[in-house]
């Protein structure tokens, strides 16, 4: 009795899913496959396969891809020391990786401008002790370096996450058993991090390939990313549908990688106890 | 040796982390008008801070834009959560995918659909929509954190109080929010963390009369930063590293509620 009543408590949520998730995305389709005039088109949707699109598209997919592979790189090595560590219930950590975000993204992001500059604090560095200038502003090694920066702990605390919930009998009962530590680490600790290195995965690659302001800000306003690309047919060209278009592709890659994340989640829920 | 490296690699990436955020604190105390060069130490930006209304009045936008959708998240949120428990298998992994979907997609997205709902609706783009739009995405934040409280909590409990005659809310209340509530605390948090930090949706659905400190930010880009900007966030950030290390230095029963 009181179990069916207490399901309408989920009511309110419902309906601002359906209003402010669900319809928006419908939005989007909508527009996506409606020409300017009116009317089913698939132009929208094609024309990523314009050259301009089409270079901003692969470029995004370049830069995002190899944002995510280094932040993984350097993620995995730093959730592994700090999990070690056993802060316990790790709020330090979390607090370490959220408290960045107090000062504004853009701001951070604006201050990498002043410190890759030309005459910029980390040349005067260089130059200080003779070595040779950082010339990676307004490029894409600078915005490469942008995305690492910012998305950097939507990749450490999921992997920490996992990391720190693996039970130490485990790793001793391996060892117990003869697995050396490569073995212990390769058969037992890296399989059961594995949902949190997809979730960051996903966090990470989502993000660097939709940005927008990185590209703007440590590319030098020459460099277009997709994201460029779309924001500017809504806020500068006013053209929402072929806007809608774009992005519908671009949710398509985003679609691809939440059926990846789900695939690895249901494992996690049977993990629970 | 082993632990000398991991300290070292950690500090790299502590410095990789906190540079951007030094030099903003440094240019906060810098005479000369440009990033580009110092021009010595000086507190006049922090004086002409409290003066700049633009400045204020994108701050007042800011936190009251994060403490009501933090807020309003988290009522909504932990409601759900209640709900969600109660469901069937099928229906709780529906909800929790949708749950996914702000999280999972890009902000740019999220910032066009709900761009494209309100000028289908006819709404007039200011306060409301921004804070329609950050209550949404920060709903899943709260579900997150309070979701994994709530079913590691033990059932019986709450079924003993409703046998022992309380009201279902009056059990709610007294037994299972106190359980909860570190969950709803960090959910909360979150939430109001990532409002503040949210540009690009803010940037797709408010009007031209409203800016948050991240849009006017990013209006200034162009122009040239005011250095009062640089001195309102050095403020914010230090207040909040003050705050957080008062109650995690402080080894009391506060130290639980921080962490999830």
């Amino acid at each position: 009795m009181n179990n069916r009543r207490s399901k309408f408590l989920a009511a309110p949520y419902a309906l601002w899913a359906a209003g402010f998730i669900l319809i928006p995305l419908g939005m989007i389709f909508y527009y996506g496959f409606t020409a300017r005039k009116g009317g089913f088109t698939l132009d929208n949707i094609t024309a990523i396969a314009e050259p301009g699109n089409m270079k901003a598209l692969i470029l995004s997919l370049i830069l995002s891809l190899i944002s995510t592979i280094i932040c993984f790189i350097l993620a995995y090595p730093l959730a592994w020391i700090l999990a070690n560590m056993k802060f316990g219930k790790g709020s330090f950590v979390i607090i370490i990786f959220i408290l960045p975000m107090w000062m504004n993204f853009l701001l951070r992001t604006l201050a990498w401008q002043s410190l890759l500059e030309k005459n910029g604090v980390i040349n005067t560095i260089l130059s200080f002790f003779h070595l040779p200038a950082l010339k990676i502003i307004n490029t894409p090694y600078a915005i490469v370096l942008g995305m690492v920066y910012n998305f950097l702990p939507f990749m450490v605390l999921p992997i920490y996450n996992a990391l720190e919930k693996i039970d130490d009998n485990i790793i001793n009962a391996a060892k117990d058993l003869g697995a050396n530590r490569m073995q212990t680490f390769s058969r037992i600790i890296f399989p059961l991090s594995i949902p949190g290195v997809i979730s960051g995965i996903t966090m990470v690659f989502v993000p660097a390939l939709t940005t927008f302001v990185i590209s703007d800000l440590l590319g030098g306003g020459k460099i277009l990313l997709i994201g460029n690309i779309i924001e500017k047919e809504f806020t500068q060209d006013g053209n929402w549908n072929s806007g809608s278009g774009l992005s519908f592709v671009l949710m398509i890659f985003i679609i691809i990688s939440m059926i990846l994340t789900a695939k690895y989640d249901t494992s996690k829920e049977e993990s629970a106890p | 040796m082993k632990h000398t490296i991991q300290k070292i690699y950690i500090g790299l990436i502590l410095i990789l982390l906190y540079a951007p955020i030094a030099t903003l604190i440094v240019l906060s105390f810098n005479a000369s008008k440009t990033r580009a060069k110092w021009g010595g130490f000086t507190l006049k930006w922090y004086g002409e801070l409290f003066q700049n209304e633009a400045i204020m009045g994108a701050l007042t936008h800011t936190l009251l834009i994060a403490f009501l959708s933090a807020v309003i998240a988290s009522v909504i949120g932990t409601a759900a959560c209640l709900g969600i428990l109660h469901m069937r298998k099928r229906t709780r992994t529906i909800f929790l995918g949708i749950t996914n979907i702000p999280m999972l997609n890009a902000d740019i997205v999220t910032g066009i659909s709900l761009m494209l709902l309100y000028l289908a609706f006819g709404a007039s783009f200011g306060f409301s929509t921004v804070l329609m739009a950050h209550i949404t995405f920060n709903i899943p934040y709260v579900i997150l954190s309070v979701m994994p409280k709530l079913s590691q909590m033990n059932y019986s409990t709450y079924e003993a109080g409703l046998d022992l005659g309380g009201s279902p809310a009056y059990v709610f209340f007294v037994i299972v929010f106190p359980e909860i509530f570190p969950g709803i605390l960090s959910g909360f948090l979150m939430a109001f963390t990532m409002s503040l930090d949210d540009f690009i949706i803010t940037h797709f659905t408010k009007g031209p009369g409203i800016d948050t400190l991240s849009t006017k930010i990013y209006t200034e880009l162009k122009k040239g930063i005011k250095p009062e900007i640089y001195s309102l966030s050095t403020l914010l950030f230090l207040s909040v590293l003050i705050l957080l290390l008062i109650i995690n230095l402080k080894p009391d029963k506060r130290k639980e509620m921080t962490a999830q």
